[in-house]
């Protein structure tokens, strides 16, 4: 029986991992391969990185950085940030990420999802999308609207009918960020993130707000697939940071299904 | 020498980091001849079954391995698209693939269960193939696939997953093997699959084909 994904997220600034709290206030974390072959010895499921000044900079994505990332890290990598074309994609992919996350660039230019869906297949396509939770209205029937470029500007899109299209146009897996929970440790928005596991029959991803090991399992309690981590595992801001061991010890007990931890070698 | 078919869609890299770390000589080959020492070659894979078999045909890959692999007998290992494509014939795109493996490939039921099959799986091992014998029992591998393989008999079944249904999660057919789960991928179990795969005594293959 499939597991339900325990994954861990970083966003990378100037070369460091960097942790912010609903977007802002970056504080510096450390070094992203360092990192990452930490969590890969923990026995994380699967590292999701960002880059996240390269579609601001207008540059292409840090791809030395991907490599060192992934050279001793023998768990699924997703790579975002950046991201304009095929090209794009393709040399994230030979640098060893093997999905590719769009964001800012699927709103504004939805045509990617379906080539690099035909090029790579639709597994390789993940579509990530950050919701702020707002009115309801005849526009955005969800309650939830699509910010891009770091939640610094606002599409008019409704969250759920966004995650259809995303869908439709060819994506494999749609990643859920809250941007109102971001960093607060107050859970995930498990509102927004059921609306869109029911809207699909993609694999969903919940993001933004985990603080407690109770939160992803109540991710997977509404249909998602993999709860995203980043405070909880590394966060100077937190207190105690937990193992993925002790993480997925906790979500054992809660009675989910999760692949169990290597024993020490 | 491992040859790891380096191909317009394939993730290569990621194979290589894997056999790097495990201290195993190998070589990215972007055309078929382009390096003698090659003796086992694996088959890596990310994209659709159409565009893969488009751009080995391209590369005159076909033809090569046809003479390499069926005729030779050298070892070939398959990953994800790499094991689809041993197979007759794709429903994705609806291709005909090497079928040097007889059975077919099929989607996924969206109305039974979330597509792509993302995530780690367990796999049942079946078989007294050497290959399967470096599986870790009813142990836990990486899957994205939205298509899914079955073969004609269950002969070259080596291992079983089960998601909505039951399905080919690897196959061996005496030199041929092949994994769907990515074994680069799956982190320990799966880096001891593709070891073995690398170490594989080519003689005990031949004595397969004896029996």
């Amino acid at each position: 029986m499939l597991a339900n994904r325990l994954i861990a997220c970083f966003d990378v600034k100037d070369g460091r991992v960097t942790k912010a709290q609903q977007f802002q206030d970056n504080i510096d974390v450390g070094d992203p391969a360092e990192l990452a072959d930490r969590l890969y010895h923990e026995d994380v499921d699967e590292i999701v990185i960002y880059d996240i000044m390269a579609s601001a900079q207008k540059r292409q994505i840090d791809l030395a950085m991907i490599r060192r990332a992934a050279h001793r890290t023998f768990v699924p990598l997703t790579v975002g940030g950046g991201i304009r074309h095929l090209e794009d994609m393709h040399e994230v992919l030979r640098a060893g990420a093997e999905k590719i996350s769009i964001d800012s660039m699927a709103v504004r230019n939805p045509q990617i999802i379906t080539e690099g869906s035909v090029e790579f297949g639709r597994q390789c396509i993940v579509l990530s999308m950050q919701v702020k939770r707002v009115e309801k209205t005849a526009t955005i029937p969800s309650g939830y609207e699509i910010a891009i470029d770091g939640a610094r500007t606002y599409t008019g899109m409704d969250a759920v009918e966004w995650a259809r299209r995303g869908q439709d146009l060819g994506a494999g897996e749609i990643v859920v960020n809250s941007i109102d929970r971001d960093g607060t440790g107050s859970g995930y928005d498990l509102d927004i993130t059921q609306q869109i596991t029911e809207a699909v029959s993609l694999p969903v991803i919940a993001s933004g707000g985990a603080g407690l090991v109770s939160h992803v399992a109540d991710a997977f309690r509404i249909g998602a697939t993999g709860a995203i981590t980043s405070s909880m595992l590394y966060s100077p801001r937190v207190e105690h940071t937990l193992t993925v061991g002790e993480m997925k010890a906790q979500l054992g007990e809660l009675g989910e299904r999760v692949r169990p931890v290597h024993s020490a070698d | 020498m491992i040859g790891i078919i380096d191909y317009r869609t394939g993730n290569s890299q990621s194979i290589s980091y894997a056999l790097e770390h495990l201290g195993v000589p190998h070589a990215l080959v972007a055309k078929p001849g382009e390096c003698d020492e090659v003796d086992r070659y694996i088959l890596p894979g990310v994209g659709a079954a159409g565009v893969t078999m488009e751009s080995l045909a391209q590369e005159g890959w076909i033809d090569h391995l046809n003479e390499k692999i069926l005729g030779d007998g050298q070892p070939f290992l398959g990953v994800c698209v790499g094991l689809q494509v041993l197979f007759e014939h794709s429903a994705e795109g609806d291709v005909e693939c090497l079928g040097w493996i007889k059975g077919s490939v099929h989607e996924f039921d969206r109305s039974q269960v979330r597509v792509p099959h993302m995530g780690w799986n367990n796999v049942e091992v079946r078989g007294d193939h050497p290959f399967s014998r470096s599986f870790t029992p009813d142990g836990y591998y990486y899957f994205v696939n939205s298509y899914f393989a079955r073969p004609t008999d269950d002969v070259s079944l080596v291992g079983v997953t089960t998601y909505g249904q039951e399905f080919a999660a690897a196959v061996a057919h005496k030199n041929i093997m092949a994994t769907q789960f990515h074994t680069e991928k799956s982190a320990r179990a799966g880096l001891q699959v593709l070891k073995a795969f690398c170490d594989l005594d080519v003689n005990d293959l031949k004595d397969l084909d004896a029996r």
